[in-house]
């Protein structure tokens, strides 16, 4: 193992502040002594546990894989197990994600995120089990990718529609979902609809942050927000899916096709006349 | 064909409309529901003294939203019973993400000869006799069934060149037996259960500690809890017909661990303190191979099934040394043999200079490394900024498992405490003296169901019962009492001397000189305890949640000092450099119990199975 000197102590500068009145906040600043390998969590643990027990932050696994310390570091949006402070020159300013409303210091509500994920349709088989499904590792590898999600929900942080807009969009972390289980080799569903109407998958403008700050290298933009958005125009605008997709399959609706049919005709009859006299008397008048 | 003017036009016309109206309807309940990123009402302040408490009622409480609480939680709502999940962290987050090698089943699709008469003969073999014979063969038959189960449920296993489920091997399965999904099995697990939890509408309240489960005067039932709200500092009493414990471990009683923050040991105290019995509370295990550089990821764990894809141990000296100590099974031996084996190689000097020894993997080749481990690969750069294709990793034992725990009914996940039932890693019997790698994964799915259907029963044939209001009160008076901004001890700096206190007494190898140390060390701490304060507003208050942990976690210390002290042998985890051998008489297991204020122990003896299942133990 490589040892480094001692770059001497870390300088942490953290936002403080309370989700009772989210307008009032400070900045603390403190001196970490500082050792081999430490992340910025470390140094927050440092703090709490010699310097101010107050400081709020959340964290579980402390090893990037639960994805609950998501902090935004230096104006980065950053897992802080695994940010080893001398990755950053000079002061560490850690702040809580700013998409999610606070709850105090650097832990934020994350809660909104189940009730969009209650709306994704779930996985549905293809057909009723039998003992064992056959399909073969290709077919795995495709959700294979968006399945190494940890939920930080970094990317809904960074997701400028989020973040600026509070558009109606479900958010880069629910597109991979819904991408995973499109790409279930042995789900039945097709969720383009939901994506394109309740999803807004729309306002994805895809400026690819998600898939640059990731922590979990997922190629979100390119891997599952394209392919999704591929997916609905394939569906929603091919004007020959279009036409498919209305075809008259019962006689009732046949019925009302021809009467659609007969009644475009007869507005048409009874407008053309209407319409091409004033054009023709135009024309007329202009060319003289 | 029917063409009759104007009433069916109107009609058609009628339906448009409605369908229309209802397409219209639909999405905006949809976005009001979910209101997406826009539902911001700022939490009210809750002030130190307030004893109020919001109430919340189910028929039954699951505590902990690992696998066992989520699939015990899946279990109990289909069979009809109101439930709803607690827990400590948010969704999705609990310990079991962070298991990796695979989930252990005698499927039979790498190598056909394997049933569940193997696999129930390995659990209990490697239990060391102290496995309860009737939950080994429960799990051994139904583990097959989970995983299947769970496939349906939508998680994507790693398949055989056939398109079946592959398994691969690992330390003491005769068989290649555990399904994976590269070395993220916990993590698929726990999203594909969190996925049918969400699909099905349960209640999951994150972010809640309970505090303490609450009798009733009359019957003795379990039938409250108190717990806090962490978001707001708020308290909320819980009132249940039965009550599901799948808290996971205690890992983090000890400073060197793999397991993650959550792991303290809060159902252990939460059963103990409701009368519930402890059993086995000595047997720890330590894993083999935890990182041990740099200082801040120390103990994390570098999964089995980097042995199981042929990687190899070797000391600083470049020997295999496994050889002397399994020369049959060599790195894939028990993981209590190889966690001694490593001990003692570090113990004799021929460590590395760090103090571990050396795990090599890089023969494999950079693809197959990256492709069946991928989350060890980016874990060694990331952190320690070594590339396991190219170089060694440096590892040393860690703990990682608790195989004792709550004592619970075989069948049904009954703990002694009518209304409680325990599921996953806090509940005891299915591992005897050592767990064999993938075996927990199946475990929770097994017995986190039978858990959940036993309490769904056991809730529709009791009638709701009120808590014993003098046990409230006086509950709440401990869960405010360290609220204070008076100067007082750090319960950040406190735990820390808790987990030093576990690692340097009570560890791999341990003596009666150094456990009696460590005894006394958790009563000086214990007077300590009550000078820990937790100033500051209520609101996400770690401090004043970690106190409240300090006490569960110097009465698991306890318990388990105590039951160490008590096997005065050595079997599985637990070694005795004073009694080094196992002893026939200690096939018994250590009862933790409550009596009169005081930890007493008993001894019940370890049941015998049946004939016919005895003859399918292969003890050579």
């Amino acid at each position: 193992m490589a040892t480094t000197p001692s770059p001497g102590p870390v300088r942490l500068r953290v936002r403080r502040g309370s989700g009772s009145d989210p307008s009032v906040f400070r900045y603390d600043s403190f001196e970490v002594p500082w050792e081999e390998g430490m992340v910025v969590l470390d140094a927050v643990h440092y703090v709490q546990a010699m310097v101010d027990p107050t400081l709020s932050a959340r964290w579980n696994c402390k090893a990037a894989r639960c994805g609950s310390c998501s902090a935004e570091i230096n104006g980065r949006p950053k897992l802080m197990c695994k940010t080893r402070v001398d990755s950053i020159d000079g002061e560490i300013t850690v702040e809580p994600m700013k998409a999610f409303p606070l709850l105090k210091d650097l832990v934020t509500d994350v809660g909104e995120n189940w009730k969009v994920a209650a709306m994704i349709p779930a996985f549905s088989p293809k057909s009723p089990k039998a003992r064992e499904w056959k399909f073969y590792q290709r077919d795995v590898e495709r959700s294979r990718e968006f399945r190494k999600c940890i939920e930080c929900f970094l990317c809904q942080d960074v997701c400028h529609v989020i973040r600026e807009h509070e558009a109606e969009y479900i958010g880069p972390r629910w597109v991979v979902k819904a991408a995973s289980l499109d790409m279930h080799p042995m789900d039945s569903l097709n969720r383009s609809k939901f994506m394109k109407d309740a999803g807004g998958l729309g306002y994805c403008n895809i400026t690819k942050c998600c898939q640059e700050i990731c922590p979990e290298h997922i190629v979100i933009t390119d891997d599952a927000i394209i392919p999704e958005k591929e997916r609905v125009v394939d569906r929603r605008y091919d004007p020959a899916v279009w036409l498919y997709r209305n075809l008259p399959r019962d006689q009732r609706q046949l019925e009302v096709a021809i009467k659609k049919v007969l009644k475009l005709a007869f507005w048409a009859a009874l407008l053309a006349p209407l319409v091409a006299v004033p054009i023709l008397f135009l024309a007329k008048a202009l060319l003289g | 064909m029917v063409f009759s003017g104007r009433v069916e036009a109107s009609e058609v016309r009628a339906a448009r409309v409605s369908s229309e109206f209802i397409i219209a309807r639909r999405r905006a309940q949809l976005l009001s529901a979910v209101n997406l990123w826009s539902s911001r009402t700022p939490p009210k302040l809750v002030a130190k003294d307030d004893r109020t408490r919001s109430e919340r009622t189910c028929d039954v409480l699951v505590v902990g939203a690992g696998g066992a609480g989520l699939r015990a939680a899946i279990e109990s709502h289909d069979a009809g019973a109101d439930t709803l999940i607690v827990c400590k962290t948010l969704l999705g987050k609990a310990h079991t993400v962070m298991a990796e090698g695979g989930i252990a089943a005698a499927l039979g699709n790498v190598d056909p000869e394997d049933s569940w008469k193997v696999h129930f003969s390995d659990t209990v073999v490697e239990g060391q006799n102290l496995s309860n014979w009737r939950m080994a063969e429960i799990f051994a038959k139904e583990a097959i069934d989970r995983v299947y189960e769970l496939e349906e449920y939508g998680a994507l296993f790693d398949r055989t060149p056939e398109g079946k489920v592959s398994q691969r091997a690992f330390g003491a399965h005769t068989y290649k037996r555990l399904c994976h999904i590269g070395d993220r099995t916990g993590l698929e697990l726990i999203r594909t259960l969190e996925d049918q939890v969400v699909k099905r509408g349960v209640t999951v309240m994150d972010e809640v500690a309970i505090t303490r489960i609450l009798r009733s005067r009359e019957s003795g039932n379990a039938t409250g809890a108190l717990g806090i709200d962490i978001r707001t500092g708020g308290l909320i009493l819980f009132r249940f017909r039965a009550l599901i414990l799948a808290t996971g471990g205690c890992g983090k009683v000890y400073q060197v661990t793999s397991n993650s923050y959550e792991s303290t040991g809060d159902g252990l105290a939460l059963a103990y303190r409701a009368g519930a019995k402890l059993m086995d509370m000595e047997m720890i295990q330590f894993h083999p191979t935890g990182m041990i550089y740099p200082i801040g990821v120390r103990g994390l764990l570098v999964t089995e099934a980097v042995r199981g894809e042929g990687g190899v141990l070797t000391n600083a000296m470049g020997e295999r040394f496994m050889s002397k100590y399994d020369p049959k099974r060599m790195e894939l031996s028990a993981r209590d043999i190889v966690a001694r084996a490593i001990y003692s190689e570090i113990v004799a000097g021929r460590g590395t200079q760090s103090g571990g020894v050396y795990l090599d993997i890089s023969h494999r080749g950079a693809e197959y490394i990256r492709n069946k481990l991928p989350s060890m690969y980016d874990q060694f750069i990331e952190f320690a900024g070594v590339d396991i294709t190219k170089q060694k990793m440096e590892v040393a034992p860690t703990v990682h498992y608790q195989m004792g725990g709550v004592r619970v009914d075989p069948e049904s996940g009954e703990t002694s405490t009518k209304g409680i039932f325990a599921a996953g890693e806090v509940a005891c019997g299915l591992h005897g003296a050592n767990r064999l790698g993938g075996n927990s994964l199946s475990d929770i799915l097994v017995f986190g169901r039978r858990a959940g259907a036993a309490a769904a029963v056991f809730s529709a044939s009791t009638v709701a019962e009120s808590v014993d209001d003098a046990e409230l009160e006086k509950e709440v008076d401990r869960v405010l009492a360290p609220l204070s901004d008076k100067p007082g001890t750090n319960p950040f700096w406190m735990k820390r001397q808790i987990a030093k206190n576990m690692w340097e007494h009570v560890g791999i190898v341990r003596n009666k000189a150094d456990l009696d140390a460590g005894l006394a060390e958790v009563a000086r701490l214990g007077e300590a305890a009550a000078e820990v304060r937790a100033p500051g507003e209520r609101a996400y208050n770690q401090a004043w949640l970690d106190t409240l942990q300090v006490s569960d976690m110097l009465l698991v210390c306890e318990a388990i000092i105590r039951s160490a002290l008590a096997r005065t042998e050595s079997r599985g985890a637990h070694t005795r450099s004073d009694y080094p051998r196992p002893d026939p008489k200690w096939l018994a297991n250590i009862i933790t119990v409550e009596r009169d204020g005081k930890m007493k122990h008993e001894l019940e003896p370890v049941p015998v199975p049946p004939p016919e299942l005895d003859a399918l133990i292969n003890r050579e």
